[in-house]
């Protein structure tokens, strides 16, 4: 049931293999096609709490396979308002929709100009080939 | 003697084939400079007989508890361990068994476990359990580190009445953990929820014993709202044995329940090995130290049983592991599962009831005979203290001329208690027994 | 198979105890236990199948050939189950005078001088219940060290090899330290070069196991020794490995100043399903105060315990550790003598002929002499037939053998690590090698019989990702027929299901 390997090129990427759509002031975050694929099927999502406030390229919630746990690294700073319950309920749906359905907070972001020391896709799909 | 197989002709055939001419030269990547010059000075090789002969030379030389009456307690207990657990133990499907890390290979092993998770849970009124911890100390310091990471906070609260070693050990991790151990002292031989409600602000966790080192009743569900009131977590080392006429820690309002497990089904054995067990509420699910077994299907869609959350564990978490832990104590929690299973419910609270009336007669029988009771106002389990009126250790020195070993002697833990015996009655002891006890002790 | 609890019936029970006419125990009503645990309710003959059906159910070394890499999985002799249940050993409590205990007492003090000798070092504590809590042990005394010494802010790392079993990593961590890793050259040797870069003066110290895990004898083992000597630290040995070099090479003579020793590895100690075991420590003597407490000693012709110890770092475990693994590990070493050097020499022979006989079908990482283990990748298979180390592993167990250990250590992809031991017929190891050739086959001709096995064990392969999920930990008893107030199921003959 897992996604086939793509990286949008709507998005901003962390170079720890995270994923950001911003959205005017707002964010949504998720973890990418590679991250998901190295872990196997996710069992649990760890995730902060809303009103929580996160800090860029510092952890704030894990992802657990059977064979792994990981850090979720915050590409930007920010609020968090929302955190998907879809993926608490069922961890798999980041590994069938990583960046879609298996989004895993939306923040408010403290510092949009963060922005700008992300990846795009081309710089991001570079760091795949390397990994 | 040993225990190989290899004869002349293996060894030429398996050199041949690895292409090598000696079995020294399967060792050349050894520097010279460290290499071993000499033979291991470490006396002849022995036959099994000879072998034999040397060891129960040693054993004989140990007053064990066959050879004189025996009233010592202080956390490990002559309790009776039925015939079956010695079967069950001999096994060598489960004697010789590795962890069960792979789970077709071994589900009496993970089965076992799971219904020895299951009885624990049942016991302390937990939802979770571990497969074992080392002993009752160490899971004390488990619980002080899955404390420390639940909350943040850096600091946790012992009873001065809770086992000295269990005290001891805590102490010992804490420095690498970070935390700071603060004792809150028994008064009268129990603690006082108030004073211990003070000392757990910003506490992480609060450790207390039930029943205390003592062998006294604490007053433990107001202990255990002292520490929520902090919010703290409540934690409380308990004794199986006694867990079938005192109510279950999760029952009053304690995050987890640890204890040490030998008094349910395994030998004294000079102290070990033997298993600490540690329970939880669901909430800890995932910082649970040590192995944990959960129910799945296989692909057939029949029941069975693996090892699960295993990414807690040392060999794929590594430094961010709940715990270093490996090889724990499998087949003494093994042992545990058969004891209890053998008691039931029934035998359980037989059990409990069995040693504290021996206790309380053994306690009244001193007290008329002029030994009075340490703490004369509390209500004991197995286990009381005792003022001897003489310093205990010549108390211990003259029952023992006497064929009859009285009990530990709490002064070496407690001051102004030099005079003071801890005595443990357990259902292995009799009323007679208990006679031989009183007249040994008589001044 | 039925757990034990759906076995059970209201009313049944397995043993009775002697009663007696005294008062009955008064317990206070806020104390008193409210509901009784639902513990199995089974009589005696009915316990005794249920753990026999389960032991059936499962694989030891008296099963069959066991070849778990870094585990050490060699016969367990019976005699030394005979002498640990001795009355003397068997019924003797921790606190019992030592006059009346000096049988025990002289046993520790001469498993402590074997394990001296045998480490070439020269103080021990047999306090620490496993190598694990032998590695926190040995990085506590580190840390105590360097607080005498006045350089506790400054030495704040430790450095692990990057092969290094979990153990390792997560040790140094509660033992408050930072880690660092330094990575294997292609020979499969710690990177000296690496090395060099890392170690300073905030070095506590390096943990190591020699032979790694990689089954290789690190060449430059001495050089590495005054790497970390030369600046101060200390060198931290894991004994997981110690098989494979017992009177060959001792860890002090490498430059170790810590060993811990696996008492169910190296010294027969069965393993129980999962412990227990042994990880006594052995120290270079300035390490000596600071060894837990109580120690050991020797007073003429009595032993005692010492308390008076000042430096120590306090207690690991209670009393002086698990004293039937002591009497096990001890009766072995006394059985063996100086010959524990042909124990290892027939170690490494072993894993050896095996390693020739499987080299050509799988891939080797490291081509070198083993030591007593030794690791192939199933990288090939996998590219070219998609057949993982897992696979191999399970359809192994349909031969009837344990697999060995697979995805360890992480450097080595698909990996499968095999340690054989000294106590295997050279016609087991053959049986092995030829399953070994047969799967490899299997894989190109028929892989689909790889990704379905096991087919011959009690069970299919075992969804670990649905236990993950699920996270049920313990019996519901919601389905009990007694306790749940449900009505019973109609019985199915286990024969008759899915005809």
């Amino acid at each position: 049931m897992a996604a086939s390997e793509t990286y949008p090129d709507d998005l901003r990427y962390h170079a720890e293999h995270d994923w950001a759509r911003i959205e005017g002031d707002e964010a949504v975050l998720g973890i990418t096609w590679f991250a998901q694929d190295a872990l196997g099927e996710l069992v649990h999502y760890e995730p902060p709490n809303e009103g929580d406030t996160i800090a860029k390229d510092s952890v704030y919630g894990e992802v657990e396979s059977v064979k792994a746990v990981s850090d979720v690294i915050a590409p930007l700073s920010g609020e968090v308002l929302q955190v998907n319950a879809k993926v608490v309920e069922e961890p798999e749906t980041v590994n069938d929709d990583p960046y879609g359905d298996g989004w895993l907070v939306r923040v408010r972001l403290t510092n949009p100009a963060e922005a700008d020391s992300l990846l795009d896709v081309d710089a991001y799909k570079h760091v795949v080939a390397e990994a | 003697m040993s225990y190989l197989s290899l004869t002349e002709r293996d060894r030429e055939e398996m050199l041949a084939a690895i292409g090598v001419s000696s079995v020294e030269e399967l060792f050349r990547d050894i520097p010279a400079g460290v290499r071993f010059g000499r033979e291991l000075d470490l006396g002849p090789p022995l036959s099994e007989q000879e072998l034999s002969r040397h060891l129960e030379e040693l054993a004989a030389r140990n007053v064990d508890s066959s050879k004189e009456l025996s009233f010592l307690g202080a956390g490990i207990y002559d309790h009776y361990v039925p015939a079956v657990v010695d079967t069950v133990l001999q096994r060598g499907e489960f004697l010789t068994a590795y962890t069960p890390y792979q789970p077709e290979m071994s589900q009496g092993v993970l089965q076992a476990i799971f219904e020895y998770q299951t009885v624990i849970c049942e016991l302390t009124g937990m939802d979770v359990s571990n497969a074992s911890g080392y002993d009752g100390t160490t899971v004390a310091a488990d619980a002080c580190y899955v404390a420390k990471h639940a909350t943040g906070r850096t600091k946790v609260v012992v009873t001065e009445a809770t086992n000295p070693q269990v005290r001891q050990v805590v102490k010992t991790y804490a420095s690498g953990f970070g935390l700071e151990v603060v004792e809150v002292p028994h008064r009268g031989g129990v603690t006082d929820p108030d004073e211990l409600r003070r000392a757990a602000t910003d506490a992480a966790c609060v450790i207390f014993q039930q029943p205390n080192f003592f062998g006294c009743l604490e007053p433990a569900p107001d202990l255990a709202a002292a520490a929520n009131d902090a919010e703290a977590i409540a934690v409380a080392h308990v004794d199986p044995i006694s867990l079938g006429v005192l109510e279950a820690p999760g029952a009053y309002g304690c995050g987890m329940a640890i204890g040490e497990g030998q008094s349910a089904g395994n030998y004294q054995s000079f102290a070990g090995p033997h298993y600490g067990f540690l329970a939880a509420r669901k909430e800890f699910i995932r910082r649970m130290p040590g192995r944990i077994v959960g129910e799945t299907l296989d692909a057939a869609g029949e029941r069975g049983y693996v090892l699960t959350l295993q990414t807690r564990e040392q060999h794929i978490r590594r430094e961010k592991a709940t715990s270093n832990i490996t090889t724990n104590q499998t087949l003494l929690a093994l042992a545990g599962l058969v004891h209890l299973s053998w008691l039931g419910p029934q035998g359980l609270r037989e059990v409990g009831e069995t040693c504290m009336s021996l206790a309380a007669y053994a306690q009244s029988r001193l007290a008329d005979a002029g030994l009075e009771p340490a703490f004369s106002e509390r209500t004991t389990f197995k286990e009381f203290a005792v003022r001897t009126g003489r310093n205990a250790q010549d108390a211990i020195r003259s029952a023992r001329e006497r064929g009859v070993h009285p009990g530990y002697a709490l002064g070496r833990d407690y001051q102004g208690f030099d005079d003071a015996l801890l005595v443990a009655v357990t259902e292995r002891r009799t009323p007679a027994d208990i006679d031989r006890l009183v007249e040994a002790l008589a001044k | 198979m039925k757990l034990i609890f759906e076995k059970s019936q209201t009313g049944r029970r397995g043993g009775e105890l002697p009663h007696y006419e005294l008062p009955p125990a008064k317990v206070p009503d806020e104390l008193r236990r409210e509901t009784a645990p639902r513990l199995p309710e089974l009589a005696e003959p009915e316990i005794v199948r249920h753990f026999t059906e389960l032991s059936t159910r499962n694989f030891g070394i008296d099963t069959g050939f066991y070849p778990l890499g870094s585990c050490t999985m060699k016969y367990n002799p019976r005699v030394n189950e005979r002498l640990a249940m001795l009355p003397g050993f068997r019924d003797l409590h921790p606190y019992q005078d030592e006059d009346a205990s000096q049988g025990a007492l002289e046993l520790m003090w001469r498993l402590q001088e074997a394990l001296i000798e045998v480490s070439g070092l020269h103080a021990c504590s047999l306090q620490p219940a496993a190598g694990s809590q032998g590695e926190l042990t040995g990085l506590l005394l580190m840390r105590a060290y360097f607080a005498d010494r006045g350089e506790a802010e400054q030495r704040d790392t430790i450095i692990t090899a990057d092969t290094a079993h979990g153990t390792n990593p997560a040790s140094v961590t509660m033992a408050g330290y930072n880690l660092a890793k330094v990575e294997t050259d292609a020979r499969g040797n710690v990177d000296v070069a690496h090395l060099r870069q890392m170690v300073d003066e905030r070095t506590a110290g390096l943990m190591l196991t020699n032979p790694s895990t990689l089954g290789l004898f690190d060449e430059h083992i001495e050089e590495i020794a005054e790497i970390f000597h030369e600046v101060g630290a200390l060198l931290y040995y894991d004994g997981a490995n110690l098989n494979a070099v017992c009177g060959i090479s001792r860890p002090g003579d490498m430059g170790f100043d810590i060993v811990h020793i696996n008492l169910h590895k190296t010294f027969s100690q069965p393993h129980g399903g999962g412990g227990p075991g042994g990880g006594p420590v052995v120290v270079r003597d300035k390490l000596e105060p600071f060894l837990p407490v109580p120690a050991l000693v020797r007073d003429g012709e009595r032993f005692r315990l010492d308390h008076d110890r000042p430096k120590s770092i306090g207690k690991v475990r209670g009393f002086t550790g698990p004293f039937g693994v002591f009497v096990r590990s001890y009766a072995y070493i006394r059985s063996y003598g100086p010959r524990l050097r042909e124990m290892s020499e027939v170690a490494v022979l072993n894993a050896n002929y095996l390693l020739a006989r499987l080299r050509e079908a799988y891939d080797l990482p490291y081509d070198r002499l083993a030591m007593h283990e030794f690791v192939l990748s199933a990288r090939s298979l996998k590219r070219e037939h998609g057949i993982t180390a897992l696979d191999v592993a399970k359809r192994l167990m349909d031969y009837g053998f344990h697999p060995p250990t697979i995805y360890f250590p992480l450097v080595v992809p698909e990996a499968l690590m095999v340690e054989p031991t000294e106590t295997e017929a050279k016609e087991t190891l053959d049986e092995f090698a030829d399953a070994m050739l047969a799967i490899a086959r299997e894989a190109e001709n028929d892989p689909e019989l790889l990704r379905q096995a096991p087919h011959a064990r009690p069970v299919k392969r075992l969804d670990e990702v649905l236990a993950a999920k699920r996270a049920i930990v313990k019996y519901g008893f919601d389905q009990h027929p007694d306790l749940s107030g449900a009505q019973p199921e109609p019985r199915q003959l286990e024969a008759q299901k899915g005809t």
